[in-house]
C-alpha cells in the first residue's frame, strides 16, 4: 500500500516526461515514412546531382552517432553563428533527418528488389517512368520495407533518452531524477513499463498495416 | 487477307557487349498474320520480339511498324519518327511475357483498366466494360475481383492476355508465353491465342510449342545464330525441313516431347 501511494505520488512527473516523450516522438517520426519514400524515390530516379546529394546524406547521417550529431546540432551550430532558440525543434529535426537516412536506403533496397518484369509491364502499357514508380513500384516496395521500417521506429522511441543534452524532463530523465532524489528503483520500473506500453502500440500499429499490405497475398 | 504490312524489320543487328546476338535481320509482318518463331536457345528469338518494342535498343538497322519508325540505328535514311508518332505507334502493341507481370498489388480488374484509364484517357466506366468483355474472352469473367496471387498460372497468363487486349492493340507479341507453366496448364492458354489467331489479331509468338506452331501460325520463322534461318508456312516448314539446323532441332524436340 505504501508503495502504491508513492508511484501515485511520482505518477504525475513520470507521466509528464511520458508526454514530452511522446511529443518528441511525434515530431522526430511523422515526416520520416514520406520524406524516406521521396528521397528512395529521388535516389533511384532522380537527376544524377539530387542522387548524389542524397548519396552524401544517407553516408553521412548513417555514419555518426546520433549523440554526436544532437551535440553538433545543439553546441556546435551556435559557435558558428546558428543560434537557433527553439532546441526542442532543433532536437526533433536530427532525429528525423537520421531516422530518415536509415529508412530511406530501406526504402531504396526495396524499390529495388521489385522484379524488372514490373518495369517492363508498365513500359509496354504506355506508363511514363513517374507514373511506373507512383502506381506500380512504390507499392510493391512499400510492402517489402515495412517490417524493417517498423524496427527502425521502435529503435527511435528509444533514442529518445538522448534529449538528455537538452535538458528535456523526458521519461527517462524523469525517472533518474526521481530515483536519485527518493533512492528508489520504482521510477525506472515504470519508465520500463510505459516504453514497453509504447513499442507495444506502435507493433500493433506496424501489424495492421503489414495486414493490410499483405492483403494481395 | 490483306497485304498490309504491319511490321517491318530492315538489317537489324543487336549485340549485348561483345555478344552478337541479332545480326542483319529481316522481316515483315503482314495484318491480321499470325508468326511463330522457334529456334534453339540463345538464337535470339525473344530479342527479336524486344526490339521492335523497343525493350531492348538495336545497333543497326531500323523498325517500322505501321510505317512509323520506331527505331532507327546507323540508318541516315530512315530517321526515327518523332516522339509522339513512336509512341502512338508503340501503343498499338501489346506484349505478353513469359513470366507473366501481373502487377500483384492490383485485382485482376485495377491490372485491365490501370492502362486504359491512365494511358489511353478512357472513362474508367467504359474501361471496366471493355475489360468485362476481355475477361470473358479468356474465359476468367468470375476472378475480376481476385488478385493474381489466387490465380494458377495458366490463369495468370490468360489475365495478362486481357490485359494486353484492353489496350485494343493491332499487333500483340508473345514472349515465351507458355515456357513458365506446368504442362497441364498449356492448353489453355494456347486456346485463347488459337482464338486470337482465329479472329486475325497480328501476332508473333515466341514459342516451343510445336503442336501450336504447326496447327495454328501463317508462317513459321526458324532462327539460329543470330538471323533468320527459314520462313515458310508451317505444313512446308515442317513436313521438309530443308536445312540440317532445322531438322536437328525439330529431331530435339519431337524426342523430348516423344
Amino acid at each position: 500500500m505504501e508503495l502504491f501511494n508513492y508511484i501515485l505520488t511520482i505518477m504525475p512527473m513520470m507521466l509528464t516526461g511520458l508526454v514530452t516523450t511522446l511529443h518528441m516522438y511525434f515530431w522526430s517520426a511523422i515526416f520520416v515514412i514520406p520524406l524516406a519514400i521521396f528521397f528512395a524515390f529521388l535516389k533511384v530516379s532522380g537527376p544524377r546531382p539530387i542522387r548524389w546529394i542524397l548519396n552524401v546524406y544517407t553516408w553521412a547521417w548513417r555514419g555518426t552517432p546520433l549523440l554526436l550529431q544532437l551535440m553538433v546540432a545543439i553546441f556546435g551550430l551556435p559557435t558558428i553563428g546558428i543560434n537557433i532558440s527553439n532546441k526542442f525543434a532543433v532536437a526533433a529535426v536530427v532525429f528525423c533527418l537520421n531516422n530518415t537516412a536509415y529508412v530511406t536506403e530501406i526504402m531504396r533496397s526495396a524499390i529495388e528488389s521489385v522484379d524488372k518484369g514490373q518495369y517492363e509491364a508498365c513500359q509496354v502499357l504506355g506508363f511514363s517512368r513517374v507514373w511506373t514508380i507512383l502506381r506500380v513500384i512504390i507499392p510493391q516496395s512499400i510492402r517489402i520495407a515495412l517490417p524493417p521500417t517498423c524496427s527502425m521506429m521502435i529503435n527511435l522511441i528509444k533514442d529518445m533518452a538522448l534529449v538528455n543534452i537538452i535538458s528535456l524532463m523526458d521519461l527517462t530523465r524523469s525517472a533518474y531524477i526521481i530515483s536519485n532524489r527518493d533512492s528508489t528503483i520504482s521510477p525506472y520500473v515504470i519508465a520500463f513499463i510505459m516504453f514497453l506500453l509504447i513499442t507495444s502500440v506502435l507493433i500493433k500499429l506496424f501489424g495492421v498495416l503489414e495486414k493490410r499490405a499483405m492483403r494481395y497475398d | 487477307m490483306s497485304q498490309e504490312v504491319m511490321i517491318k524489320l530492315v538489317d537489324i543487328d543487336k549485340s549485348y557487349g561483345e555478344v552478337q546476338v541479332l545480326k542483319g535481320v529481316n522481316l515483315e509482318v503482314m495484318r491480321g498474320q499470325t508468326i511463330s518463331i522457334i529456334g534453339p536457345s540463345g538464337s535470339g528469338k525473344s530479342t527479336l520480339l524486344r526490339c521492335i518494342n523497343k525493350l531492348e535498343a538495336i545497333n543497326s538497322g531500323y523498325i517500322e511498324i505501321e510505317g512509323i519508325t520506331v527505331a532507327s540505328a546507323n540508318c541516315p535514311d530512315h530517321p526515327m519518327a518523332s516522339a509522339a508518332q513512336v509512341k502512338s505507334a508503340l501503343g498499338k502493341t501489346g506484349m505478353v511475357f513469359q513470366s507473366f507481370n501481373l502487377f500483384p498489388h492490383m485485382t485482376v480488374m485495377q491490372n485491365l483498366i490501370e492502362a486504359p484509364v491512365h494511358v489511353k484517357k478512357i472513362p474508367k466506366a467504359q474501361a471496366i466494360e471493355i475489360a468485362k468483355e476481355k475477361l470473358a474472352e479468356v474465359g476468367l469473367s468470375d476472378k475480376a475481383d481476385a488478385y493474381p496471387s489466387k490465380l494458377s498460372g495458366g490463369q495468370k497468363q490468360r489475365v495478362a492476355i486481357a490485359r494486353a487486349l484492353a489496350m485494343s492493340p493491332d499487333v500483340i507479341l508473345f514472349d515465351e508465353p507458355t515456357s513458365a507453366l506446368d504442362p497441364e496448364l498449356i492448353g489453355e492458354v494456347l486456346d485463347v491465342i488459337k482464338g486470337l489467331a482465329e479472329q486475325h489479331m497480328t501476332m508473333m509468338v515466341v514459342t516451343h510449342e510445336m503442336g501450336f506452331a504447326k496447327e495454328v501460325s501463317d508462317r513459321v520463322i526458324f532462327m539460329d545464330n543470330c538471323n533468320i534461318v527459314a520462313d515458310r508456312p508451317p505444313q512446308e516448314f515442317f513436313s521438309d525441313p530443308d536445312h540440317p539446323r532445322i531438322k536437328a532441332f525439330l529431331d530435339k524436340m519431337l524426342t523430348k516431347h516423344g
